[in-house]
């Protein structure tokens, strides 16, 4: 970072990836890319064997040229006989009719081939992702998780669709001209591919220096754009704190760095594409030199140098094409380790082949127990020691400041997380003995922020439950209390609700997904309660819905308002992981602990 | 606040036509008037150049061999390597000038387009999702920059390589000249029509990527939803049916693709064929030398790329016109919100004294309401703030209350009405006085990708360091100096994710650090658990004693922080008064504000007693 950028502040980002980590980066990109064509292997070679004959139907051509030249056109003029030149163009119409067919053939099919990768590697990557335990969600930030699936798969799709059957081509075409070219006549071949070495060491040149180049401007323009999109997103921050000028200052900052790197780039490219050119040409002046040296001692004749001249565009043009597509093959590749990487973290939390059967559902919910559980993120402890037994039925509230660890044992109880040690039982079974649909059949946990799928309304609602028909979400949202809101809706129950339901206010939100909840009828209910996004109305609604979802199930429900306690039969009190208070709401308020402490200086707010 | 759709040509005032825009983007090329001249003398001189070539080996074949003039092989030879030499280092100019004049094009109008962004009203924000304006910023600027470095050059050197070999072509043998010519038109038409077709299909398949990505979008932050039903089957279901869609289209793409490039390859292919064919026979009845034939299909060659390029360059023409009609778009939208200009331009230090002394806040008739939208969400509110008294909002959520907030400083105007500070219309303040008066926290804390530091000297970048300190003491947000880097650490989206506690607090310190003389906050408590709440308002009692303040509020604790309480119901202000008055008399307010009224059986009251 330098010192111009100090207003960006420090992140873990910033800490490069050191050169021995990088090669095994690579490598495993290189073995997803392998299993992902395992299965196509009869479409790789077949695109081999396309590209072969195209290329050797393209390189007939200009040979059937030079010979029309040499052995068509002196019995013409000789003899007026016009059979050979005939079946000359006869042959050459037949070569350039086979270079059309299998041109098109390798197109279409290297064309399915890579949409067929990429299709798999979106099924993959987003499968994988929805396997991934939520720790490695927050760790990761849904944003980069977003960026996999869209930006790195377009790279790579990019490189299909653009790049990668000139790529193949080239190489093939480059290839065939040269032994074309020897076979025709070694030594005015040997002139021409001494070209090669300039050209090798100009492309190695190349290839360092716009690798790191491409690195510089892909950073570059990533500033550019979070600074333009934050600027926007938070505008009446941006003007209400007279933020314009230091913004602007900020972000010619960040655009002169995009502009520099990128006419860093542009002027690689104007070094390497003429010096192609440079060489290319050289070569033309060669072989003019030369070759009409050989025709004139009687070596080769003058079609022979026509096809030289022919194939010389040939050999040098695919060059240009690769050094224009080297940026895509740049960021498919980086894209590729990236999305490699994601998809070889391991899902921690891994499911049995077959789940431990539970006892049958008696009716009013399952026993819950926390055996010695113990819990902590990397060196961080959050439950040193937890011992809990819930009864079936019972509803529990959890208290406690931000950070004691409530959050923690919702989300060990719905196996968003394993204990390190210790284990959490549901009616006696270990929760790591179930099925993942045996578990999301029991335990359902409800989060605060409500979240919604752009659908209907009743789209959402189904969410609990795919099979559940219109009149069981109907008569979900009534049990809620939500029909009435629902119902005031253009469209009712098949109004969009929006983009993460947006169209809602937050308490319908929340209605919403506990209408979900009460669809999925879990034995047991996990819930995260929202804390500032209702005003009381919505929050008095959201209440009664929950003494409704929770009748007949065990609950435990975070608490931030303590209203909420209310309606527990058994409040803890958790402090630094620890249950520091146990007991019916009204005891723990008749005592002195922290609860009736908690309690006070709430009623005192509230004033 | 969804966007209305009558609303959007509120400030769209484009009239341009696509090539009218591109027509105006050469202000930008302006200062590089120099560089694309010799750009294009170079191209020029470079393509007229590479046509030498093939008369070169004309002459090498019918002059030097024919005749077994080693001397003139040599001279033809030399000069074809010396043109070719000559061929390279114009182009490698032409780039190399190219290359700073098109990116430095590229960077004022980014510039510019960003800056006269943040001038546009929060109202034209709101209709714009910023993924359409980045989209200008990006893809349409390089659009632009790929015409004026690349496609304007190739149109005209297109057109001169054009006409110089097909007179070439005709010179050598009028009648195959005339020939290759007509053969070679309809390619132009093939090329134009592909490239139309491809962009269809290239539309939909972006649409349909970008409904793809919206989903992925929604699976990734709905997450914790998702697996908390177990629903990751049915997820991946529905995301494997749209990835399908999306590869349909691109088949059908690659499919195109294979149909074109193939006709491509082969209509020049018969065009030299059938030259192999009469050529010869031209040949034959010497009106056409062995050395002219060979000649003619290197010269027809060079017609090649010119053709079939037609179609992509008229495309790209095309593409950065549209582009600079978005472009310019945004560029004609005038601020409909703006101030007079200001006068002095005060010295920074000064503009921030140590206090700034309590203004008046007075709202008189204010209405406000959403373009397009009928029912008017402010209906003549009349309020007065003292100076250093502190005024409490409340309602129910859409009551208007956030709406009213952003009057203040300008973020919005009133459609009648007006608002006084200390006796002023805030209309008749520049912009930037007014807002240096006014501070804000809105309710989401918006944070940007920067620093602690730079976050919280927001609105006043030239405060000190015991400043800084100072704010985030009084705004409780003493966490930030646990954070990896200190005030260092950056925060927002690209660095440490904070709770929206931490986010409201460091908001809050941002809008103390600007000494306003009016405070406005959007529920400063929110989103603080019951401790900090306790904290925090203890604080924040001691900033609002000194400045008048302007605070909506949802819950009894907020309100307790204010000296007066108005009721925003239905447009209006319902009641005023203390929090005690209103409860005893204002029914709509008790139901705001307590469980009562219509909370049936065991209310959250109960335990509050």
């Amino acid at each position: 970072m330098t010192a111009t950028q100090s207003w960006r502040g420090i992140a873990t980002e910033d800490i490069e990836v050191s050169g021995g980590l990088a090669t095994l980066l690579r490598r495993r990109a290189r073995r997803l890319l392998t299993g992902l064509l395992r299965p196509h292997r009869r479409a790789v070679i077949g695109i081999g064997v396309l590209v072969m004959l195209a290329n050797l139907a393209a390189l007939a051509g200009p040979w059937l040229v030079g010979v029309g030249i040499d052995a068509g056109i002196p019995p013409l003029i000789h003899g007026g006989d016009v059979v050979p030149l005939a079946l000359i163009v006869a042959a050459f119409f037949a070569a350039i009719s086979a270079q059309a067919v299998t041109t098109r053939a390798f197109i279409v099919l290297i064309g399915r081939l890579g949409e067929d990768v990429v299709l798999e590697l979106r099924q993959r990557l987003f499968a994988h992702f929805q396997r991934l335990p939520v720790d490695f969600h927050e760790r990761y930030t849904s944003g980069r998780v977003i960026s996999r699936q869209v930006s790195d798969i377009d790279s790579i799709s990019d490189l299909f669709e653009d790049g990668l059957d000139s790529l193949v081509s080239a190489v093939f075409s480059l290839l065939l001209v040269g032994i074309g070219m020897l076979l025709l006549d070694w030594p005015l071949a040997l002139v021409v591919l001494a070209g090669f070495i300039p050209l090798i060491l100009l492309t190695l040149w190349f290839r360092r220096e716009s690798a790191i180049a491409y690195r510089h401007s892909r950073e570059a323009i990533a500033q550019v754009i979070v600074a333009f999109v934050e600027t926007f997103g938070g505008i009446r921050a941006v003007q209400a704190f007279r933020r314009e000028h230091r913004n602007e200052e900020i972000f010619s900052g960040l655009n002169q760095r995009y502009a520099d790197a990128s006419l860093r780039s542009s002027r690689l490219l104007a070094v390497y594409s003429p010096a192609i050119t440079l060489v290319g040409n050289i070569a033309v002046g060669a072989v003019l030199l030369y070759g009409g040296l050989r025709v004139m001692q009687g070596d080769i004749k003058v079609g022979v140098l026509a096809t030289f001249l022919l194939y010389l565009e040939r050999f040098f043009d695919p060059l240009q094409d690769l050094s224009q597509f080297y940026n895509t093959f740049q960021s498919a590749a980086a894209a590729l380790e990236k999305i490699s990487g994601v998809l070889e973290e391991p899902p921690a939390v891994a499911e049995p082949a077959t789940g431990t059967p539970l006892p049958g559902d008696r009716g009013g919910g399952r026993d819950v127990r926390f055996d010695e559980v113990r819990f902590g993120y990397r060196e961080e402890v959050v439950l040193p020691r937890l011992n809990l037994d819930i009864p079936a039925g019972q509803t529990v509230a959890l208290v406690g400041e931000t950070g004691a660890g409530k959050t923690t044992i919702a989300r060990l109880l719905a196996r968003f997380y394993d204990p390190v040690d210790g284990r959490v039982l549901l009616d006696g079974v270990d929760l790591r003995a179930l099925t993942d649909a045996q578990l999301r059949r029991e335990i359902v946990l409800i989060t605060q922020e409500g979240f919604l799928f752009s659908g209907s309304v009743a789209d959402n609602i189904g969410l609990g439950r795919p099979d559940a028909s219109r009149a069981d979400i109907e008569a979900a949202a009534t049990a809620i209390g939500a029909d009435p809101f629902i119902t005031q809706m253009p469209g009712a129950y098949d109004a969009e609700v929006g983009k993460r339901g947006s169209r809602l206010s937050a308490g319908q939100r929340q209605l919403v997904s506990f209408a979900r909840a009460f669809l999925a009828a879990p034995a047991v209910l996990v819930l995260d309660e929202a804390t500032s996004l209702l005003d009381i109305p919505g929050e008095r609604a959201v209440q009664a819905a929950l003494r409704t979802i929770q009748a007949g199930r065990t609950a435990l429900i975070i608490a931030h308002r303590l209203s909420t306690v209310a309606i527990a039969d058994r409040v803890l009190v958790i402090d630094g992981g620890r249950i520091a208070e146990d007991g019916p709401p009204e005891q723990l308020l008749a005592g002195e602990g922290r609860f009736s402490d908690l309690h006070a200086s709430w009623l005192e707010t509230l004033a | 606040m969804p966007p209305e759709p009558g609303h959007a040509d509120a400030h769209a005032r484009t009239t341009d036509l696509p090539l009218a825009a591109l027509w105006r983007t050469r202000s930008y090329l302006r200062p590089y008037l120099g560089q694309l001249i010799f750009m294009l003398v170079m191209a020029c001189a470079a393509v007229s150049t590479e046509i030498i070539i093939p008369l070169l080996t004309k002459s090498v074949i019918d002059g030097a061999i024919s005749h077994g003039n080693r001397r003139l092989l040599l001279v033809l030879g030399l000069a074809a390597t010396v043109l070719g030499v000559a061929i390279a280092v114009m182009n490698f100019l032409r780039r190399w000038v190219s290359a700073s004049a098109v990116t430095g094009m590229e960077k004022a109008m980014r510039d510019d387009l960003y800056a006269h962004l943040q001038r546009l009203d929060a109202a034209f924000h709101d209709e714009w999702q910023s993924g359409q304006l980045l989209s200008r910023a990006t893809t349409d600027l390089s659009a632009i920059r790929r015409f004026a470095g690349f496609g304007v050059i190739f149109m005209i050197t297109n057109l001169v390589t054009f006409g110089i070999v097909v007179a070439l072509l005709i010179h050598l043998n009028w009648w195959l000249g005339l020939l290759t010519t007509s053969v070679f038109l309809p390619v132009v038409v093939i090329s134009t029509r592909f490239e139309r077709r491809y962009r269809v299909l290239s539309r939909r398949s972006q649409d349909q990527q970008g409904d793809l990505a919206t989903y992925v979008e929604e699976a990734a932050t709905g997450i914790r939803v998702l697996k908390a039903l177990g629903r990751r089957h049915e997820a991946a279901a529905r995301h494997t049916a749209q990835a399908r869609l999306v590869y349909q289209t691109q088949v059908s793409k690659a499919r195109l693709r294979g149909v074109f490039w193939a006709g491509l390859d082969l209509i020049p292919n018969c065009v030299i064929g059938l030259l192999l064919l009469l050529g010869a026979i031209a040949t034959s009845r010497h009106e056409l030398s062995l050395g002219g034939l060979v000649a003619f299909i290197t010269l027809t060659l060079l017609l090649v790329w010119p053709i079939e390029a037609t179609g992509y360059i008229l495309a790209t023409g095309q593409e950065a016109a549209t582009a600079a009609q978005r472009v310019y778009e945004i560029l004609d939208s005038k601020p409909s919100i703006t101030g007079p200009p200001v006068q002095v331009l005060p010295a920074p230090r000064a503009a921030r004294p140590r206090r700034r002394a309590p203004a008046t806040l007075v709202f008189d008739r204010v209405e406000f309401g959403y373009p397009g939208a009928g029912q008017k969400v402010l209906r003549g509110v009349s309020l007065e703030l003292e100076p250093g008294q502190t005024l409490a909002l409340t309602g129910l959520t859409g009551s208007g209350k956030t709406t009213l907030l952003q009057l203040v400083p300008r973020l919005a105007d009133p459609v009648a009405g007006q608002i006084l500070l200390d006796g002023a219309d805030i209309r008749a303040l520049p912009l930037p006085v007014l807002r240096t008066r006014v501070g804000c926290a809105f309710e989401e804390a918006t944070l940007f990708s920067a620093s602690v530091r730079e976050n919280v000297s927001f609105g006043a970048p030239d405060a000190t360091g015991s400043e800084v300190e100072a704010a985030l003491a009084a705004a409780q947000a003493g966490f930030v100096y646990e954070l990896p880097w200190g005030l260092d650490t950056r925060i927002g989206e690209q660095g440490m994710t904070l709770s929206g506690g931490q986010r409201q607090r460091l908001a809050l310190a941002r809008a103390i650090l600007a000494r306003p003389a009016v405070l406005v906050l959007d529920d400063p408590l929110s989103a603080l658990d019951v401790h900090t709440e306790e904290k925090v308002s203890h604080a924040l009692r001691q900033i609002l004693a000194g400045t008048t303040a302007l605070v909506v509020a949802h819950r009894p604790s907020t309100v307790a922080l204010a000296d007066k309480v108005a009721l925003l119901d239905g447009g209006v202000i319902a009641a005023l008064g203390s929090h005690t008055e209103l409860l005893a008399s204002e029914p709509r307010y008790r139901e705001l504000m307590s469980g009562e009224a219509t909370a049936p059986g065991r209310g959250g009251e109960k335990v509050a007693g």
